[in-house]
């Protein structure tokens, strides 16, 4: 037993990151799967992209699946990091470490007040809850009254201040080794967490929350301590975004970005560590790569009725995930689980609209 | 004292349309528990189909009155029509189970979106509506856009059917017994189920009368538009209390009067997030909203 819990709590992951992290040292090409050959910058940037969204999935999950806080506004964190952080290095001029060091601990106390707020409200009306603070941040971020953002042209990082090997086309295996290192990272502290003894206590409150209330603890605390984990978690790999792509864009903001993550997690399978990952991952490729397909000789031998949908590739995106909803509620780790309920279905006490409205004599 | 004026007739227009979408979100929410993400698309529809028929099929009518009229008309159906589908496809077959169904909605809105971004492209549209509605009326001095006018009085007719239709028809009945403690209402022997398609078109309808005043109050039509509608009718939905059409109401003038005050004596922008603000306060003084209906907080 002992062996089997070292097999796979570390050396499974280890394994799997040590393998990823060759990547920039193959040079040749996977034909269809990445245009050009796997240590091309171009490759790296998206594979770069890739693990980093699997990470910030799993900052998503450890809320979401793990504690079953439907939130909607998880995009405001990570646009915390994209956006303080890189504000403090360029319009502040402000060494890049403070900076990094403030973002932290900006988002730790955000997260904190508007958690403390949002939570007095559960289910459903959290979820609008976050995403009008999450909307406010858009806001603010777009009309930038301090001439911090710079709205919509987005804000380029002052590169004089980040650390060289982060800097330049050629830097690109860095930034993809650093993205990589962010999600052992995030792996290794949201499976601390999980398994500790308050992590049993989300993992509760998402089973049943009354019974936890019953058993004398106080849910909200415990909550409050996943949704701050969860989002300070967010912050870093926005940070981590910034210095992926140089610089801050509105894009981080759009209410729609959270969505996204919802969706990557999902599809990988909700309350799953791997899912979440996988899950990030592959939508973050399919998003990319679907725009070639859509503009491949097959498709454009298609009628155009039918080709238009196939062009873009948030509809098949969508229409997948929806399909998953359907047909697999548990994602695409849920196929492993020989019956047991997984993903969404195991969300299906801690996110109800409210206990009166669906008693439980209607599951029959 | 003119400013003020038309900046009050200005926000309530835009209440006007705060609360069409959010009584139909209001009303889907307190009968089915869904918080229904695709109601922005319900939006774009009704806006896009009223954009489209006026100028593809009632091209040929000469008055511009009426052919946005029949245009409009046309958007109010189509919405309907697409929102009875949405339930009868995507939502019924996952029946009480709450969290599905909104995933299904969200999954539902983002692939909208991006099929109209892929069919009309992503630039917004020029909505063709009578001339009239860009003329302005003199009130004790302040010069106000007709639209304004149209806008409060649709939402106010609106808001009347709704009671109407809630307080003095069967289905309106079994609607609000349902929203109060459905489970009764199916041991009493009736298919709640029925009234879920209802309140899905009658919500369908709803937004799609605030897409057509979208494009009017906006001039043009675009594919985003729908999803930052939604937020506020959001936000509305919240403060005036989940499953409550009054409360609604109230809340979506006190939402639109907020954003167009601030916006303008503070600076563009304020309005917006002042809203979120009250938001905030509402939930720490009254976490049931102002209605105080049962939805979303613990007792």
């Amino acid at each position: 037993m002992m062996q089997r819990r070292l097999l796979s709590d570390w050396l499974v992951p280890l394994a799997v990151f040590g393998a990823l992290a060759v990547a920039p040292a193959l040079s040749f090409s996977i034909p269809k799967v990445f245009d050009q050959p796997i240590s091309s910058p171009g490759t790296l940037q998206l594979l770069a992209a890739c693990v980093l969204f699997g990470a910030l999935a799993l900052t998503y999950d450890l809320q979401f699946g793990f504690t079953g806080l439907l939130s909607f506004g998880h995009a405001l964190y990570i646009a915390i990091g994209v956006y303080l952080s890189n504000i403090a290095i360029t319009d502040w001029h402000w060494n890049f470490w403070v900076a990094i060091l403030f973002t932290m601990g900006a988002a730790f106390v955000l997260a904190n007040v508007l958690g403390f707020v949002s939570l007095r409200v559960a289910g459903i009306a959290f979820a609008m809850v976050t995403l009008a603070f999450a909307q406010a941040g858009a806001v603010l971020a777009l009309k930038d009254p301090h001439h911090w953002t710079h709205g919509e042209e987005g804000l380029g990082a002052d590169y004089t201040k980040l650390p060289h090997a982060f800097v330049g086309i050629l830097n690109t295996k860095n930034l993809y080794w650093l993205a990589l290192a962010f999600l052992a990272v995030v792996f290794f502290i949201v499976r601390w967490a999980v398994e500790s003894s308050p992590g049993r206590v989300w993992q509760a409150i998402r089973e049943n929350e009354q019974r936890v209330e019953v058993l004398g603890m106080r849910p909200q605390l415990y909550k409050l301590q996943a949704f701050v984990l969860s989002s300070t978690l967010a912050a870093a790999g926005g940070i981590v975004y910034m210095l992926l792509y140089s610089g801050s864009t509105l894009a981080v903001t759009a209410p729609n970005f959270t969505l996204t993550l919802l969706l990557m997690v999902v599809i990988g399978g909700a309350g799953s560590r791997w899912g979440a990952v996988l899950g990030g991952i592959l939508y973050t490729y399919l998003n990319d790569r679907l725009v070639a397909v859509g503009s491949s000789s097959t498709v454009e031998g298609l009628p155009h009725a039918l080709r238009t949908p196939l062009e873009q590739p948030l509809f098949l995106l969508g229409a997948i995930f929806i399909l998953i909803v359907f047909f697999l509620p548990g994602g695409i780790a849920g196929i492993a689980s020989r019956g047991r309920p997984t993903g969404l279905r195991r969300l299906q006490e801690a996110i109800r609209p409210d206990p009166t409205l669906s008693a439980p004599q209607e599951e029959l | 004292m003119s400013t003020w004026l038309l900046l009050t007739i200005t926000g309530l227009g835009l209440g006007a349309m705060y609360f069409l979408i959010a009584s139909g979100l209001s009303l889907i929410y307190g009968l089915m528990g869904v918080l229904n993400f695709a109601h922005g698309a319900f939006i774009t529809v009704g806006a896009y189909s009223t954009w489209w028929t006026e100028a593809h099929l009632f091209s040929g009518v000469h008055s511009t009155v009426l052919r946005f009229l029949l245009a409009a008309l046309m958007g109010l159906v189509v919405g309907g029509v697409f929102a009875a589908l949405v339930e009868l496809i995507l939502i019924r077959p996952l029946y009480n189970r709450h969290i599905e169904q909104v995933l299904v909605t969200v999954g539902l809105s983002i692939a909208f979106v991006a099929l109209v971004q892929g069919i009309w492209g992503t630039d917004a549209k020029a909505f063709v509506v009578p001339p009239w509605l860009h003329d302005t009326t003199t009130v004790a001095g302040a010069h106000i856009p007709n639209d304004r006018w149209v806008e409060i009085a649709t939402a106010a007719v609106v808001l009347g059917l709704l009671q109407l239709f809630l307080r003095r028809t069967r289905y309106g009945l079994i609607i609000r017994a349902g929203v109060e403690n459905r489970a009764m209402v199916q041991a009493l022997g009736i298919d709640v189920r029925k009234a879920f398609t209802l309140v899905f078109a009658v919500g369908g309808i709803a937004a799609a009368v605030a897409g057509v005043l979208s494009g009017v109050y906006f001039n043009v039509v675009g594919p985003d538009d729908g999803t930052s509608l939604l937020i506020f009718a959001f936000i509305v939905v919240v403060i005036g209390g989940l499953g409550s059409i009054g409360g609604s109401a109230v809340a979506a003038v006190v939402v639109g009067l907020t954003q167009q005050y601030t916006n303008y004596y503070a600076s563009s922008g304020v309005g917006d997030m002042v809203v979120v603000l009250l938001l905030g306060l509402v939930l720490l003084a009254r976490p049931r909203g102002l209605a105080g209906a049962v939805i979303g907080a613990r007792a």
